[in-house]
């Protein structure tokens, strides 16, 4: 099968879309034919449908997603580019008050098919504001789906679903997975909501991970195999709605449970992941849940700093071998 | 004479837009009314003494057209078009409501004539009504958006990001502000340099008008001036109307901040004591035939507010539905 990065695979999703749906459109800061985005995932894709469609936006966060909101109630599909996932503070109104709840405040008369796809991440040396995971906060809104792509493919199949559904979809890349490549089919797909993949079987200790952290921990999984341990790689591929049967499922088949994302520990991804198991799944433990977060602290610029408040693959194997 | 007076408008308009501001006035009083009876749930924000401004924009939109409204919304729901009842209805939280309980006062939406509903959170409705005149643009049908925000929400940041936004791609968007002095208690002296918030619409380029709120036709024709420039496609317009509310900014407000001076001023402004003598002056309408009005719209309000009061509430668990669609 033909291998493509992450970053083509976002750009063929939203290429398709709007091919397929007149109604879909792109709304940006320099997503356009002068820039192509500031990670390019939107690169020639002005050429290709005009500067209605791949629309440049003036440095205006907030107006960037209120009008996503009343183009998508209106009868547009948008899908807006928020530069840096950190920015999406600016925008925190009308994400969380507006596109999460005007469906529900009118009950059920809007639909709000809005996608807002934003980089998260650190590891690239952009310091405080160019490289938090604030996946937690949009969990955290009811109203919102989370999507949380870790591959080419599931980059694909994700965004295409998050285009064509009906509900506004807070779409998480990294910025380290943009050049990643693997197999993408050339023929059409999408993958649903709420289903897991495992990404690796396996049969003594389940790794749950999301984005970058699959990457490490598959890592992790490869050389723990060396070793005579054999841990399952579970990757939710949307955090809400959050497929809990197949994390529950892995914990039962393993008994144990390590829970790695790039976020900060405190109330993070792997707060509610934790909770979730030791309420419905707590005996089928056989050792206590470990996690694998950022400590609570801002992203700090210098390398040395920044790689030390990253999770690393020391970090996962240590977290296994507390409890296998 | 009589017809300038009128703008040349017909009898059956000049007639319409009186009854929407009756209707919304007896409906207003009537909410108040049942808040001091404790059948109101929450808190409530009256448009008595704003009516001219709704009704004077929305007497100059089509049904299809759009409009985004505040925590201030009965009027802009009202003068829309939307149905008394099932407005009621919601504000007591019944079933029966516009958006079946989940709203309330401050969150009222009818998506069948155009009104994309109320945010309670201050300035949050300019960017959607932009967003609605770029579907408009995008979709190329010939449908213009208002959008409503008080002074107070001009101080917000996306006042400026949305007008900037709307006048850059010309969409068919009007914006405009009910300058109604005070937001909350703090009159806006206070917390602003300037007197005319249109004075801001030079920063975008776009024309700004400051107009009589008060005055229903000078409303209806500054807004059918900016309508006909967002149809055309030359983009928004920022129309200003000074008004002033009646009672205090939300149910617990004895409004003591006011002059009673400035009160009595304005009360002496009543937009719908002005529009009535205008009627009558120009024999468009009789003593008996606006007697005749009154009670037909005292009658629909008694209607609604009966269906209302009649109507069940939601069952508690569909406190769960209508998350996602």
């Amino acid at each position: 099968m033909r291998k493509i990065t992450y970053r083509e695979a976002l750009r063929e999703a939203l290429r398709e879309e709007m091919q397929r749906d007149s109604t879909v459109f792109l709304l940006g800061e320099d997503i356009g034919r002068y820039w192509g985005g500031a990670f390019k995932v939107t690169e020639g894709l002005a050429e290709e449908f005009g500067d209605e469609r791949v629309r440049d936006t003036p440095i205006s966060e907030s107006a960037i997603i209120g009008t996503a909101v009343g183009a998508a109630i209106t009868g547009m599909r948008p899908v807006a580019e928020i530069m840096f996932g950190d920015l999406t503070a600016l925008a925190m109104d009308q994400i969380a008050n507006q596109a999460a709840k005007i469906r529900y405040m009118f009950g059920g008369q809007a639909k709000c098919p809005l996608v807002i796809r934003t980089p998260f991440g650190a590891g690239v040396n952009i310091a405080s504001h160019h490289s938090q995971s604030l996946e937690a906060w949009f969990m955290h809104v009811p109203g919102l789906f989370v999507a949380v792509p870790s591959t080419p493919y599931d980059a694909k199949g994700l965004l295409k679903t998050a285009i064509r559904g009906n509900n506004p979809v807070f779409f998480c890349e990294h910025k380290l997975l943009y050049p990643i490549e693997d197999e993408v089919p050339e023929e059409e797909y999408t993958i649903p909501f709420g289903a897991a993949d495992v990404k690796r079987e396996g049969a003594d200790v389940t790794i749950f991970a999301t984005l970058y952290m699959v990457h490490k921990a598959l890592n992790v999984a490869k050389q723990l195999e060396k070793e005579g341990v054999d841990a399952e790689v579970v990757d939710p591929r949307t955090l809400t709605p959050l497929d809990k049967q197949a994390i529950i499922r892995s914990v039962k088949k393993t008994g144990r449970l390590v829970i790695v994302s790039e976020d900060c520990k405190t109330a993070g991804v792997s707060a509610e992941i934790a909770a979730m198991v030791a309420e419905e799944a707590v005996d089928y433990l056989d050792a206590p849940i470990k996690r694998v977060a950022e400590p609570d602290t801002p992203i700090p610029f210098s390398p040395p700093l920044e790689q030390y408040v990253i999770p690393d693959e020391k970090a996962i194997m240590k977290a296994v071998k507390k409890v296998v | 004479m009589g017809k300038q007076l009128t703008l040349n408008l017909t009898k059956d308009k000049l007639v319409g837009m009186y009854k929407r501001m009756l209707e919304i006035r007896f409906f207003e009083e009537k909410v108040f009314d049942l808040y001091a009876q404790n059948l109101v749930p929450g808190t409530i924000h009256l448009y008595l003494g704003e009516e001219a401004v709704a009704v004077g924009v929305c007497s100059a939109l089509k049904r299809d057209d759009y409009i985004t409204s505040t925590h201030r919304g009965h009027g802009h729901c009202i003068a829309k078009g939307a149905d008394l009842k099932r407005t009621m209805a919601e504000i007591l939280g019944k079933k029966t409501g516009y958006c079946k309980g989940k709203g309330g006062s401050m969150h009222i939406a009818d998506f069948t004539i155009g009104m994309l509903g109320a945010t309670a959170v201050v300035g949050a409705g300019l960017p959607i009504a932009v967003g609605a005149g770029l579907s408009v643009k995008l979709r190329g049908t010939d449908q213009v958006v208002a959008c409503f925000f008080g002074e107070g929400a001009s101080n917000q940041g996306t006042f400026h990001e949305s007008i900037n936004m709307a006048s850059t791609w010309k969409l068919p968007v009007i914006f405009v502000c009910e300058n109604n002095l005070y937001a909350m208690g703090t009159r806006q002296s206070r917390v602003m340099n300037i007197e005319n918030i249109a004075d801001r619409a030079v920063a975008y380029g776009i024309p700004g008008a400051v107009v009589d709120g008060n005055d229903v036709l000078t409303v209806y024709e500054a807004t059918q001036k900016a309508v006909e420039r967002a149809r055309k496609g030359e983009g928004p317009t920022l129309i200003e109307c000074k008004t002033y509310r009646h009672k205090g900014h939300s149910r617990v407000d004895p409004a003591k901040y006011r002059p009673k001076e400035e009160v009595e001023q304005w009360l002496a402004k009543d937009p719908i004591k002005r529009f009535k003598e205008k009627l009558l002056q120009t024999n468009t309408l009789t003593e008996a035939e606006i007697q005749q009005i009154e009670k037909e719209v005292s009658d629909e309000i008694e209607e609604a507010v009966k269906f209302a009061m009649e109507s069940p509430y939601p069952a508690p668990e569909e406190a769960l539905e209508d998350v996602y669609a």
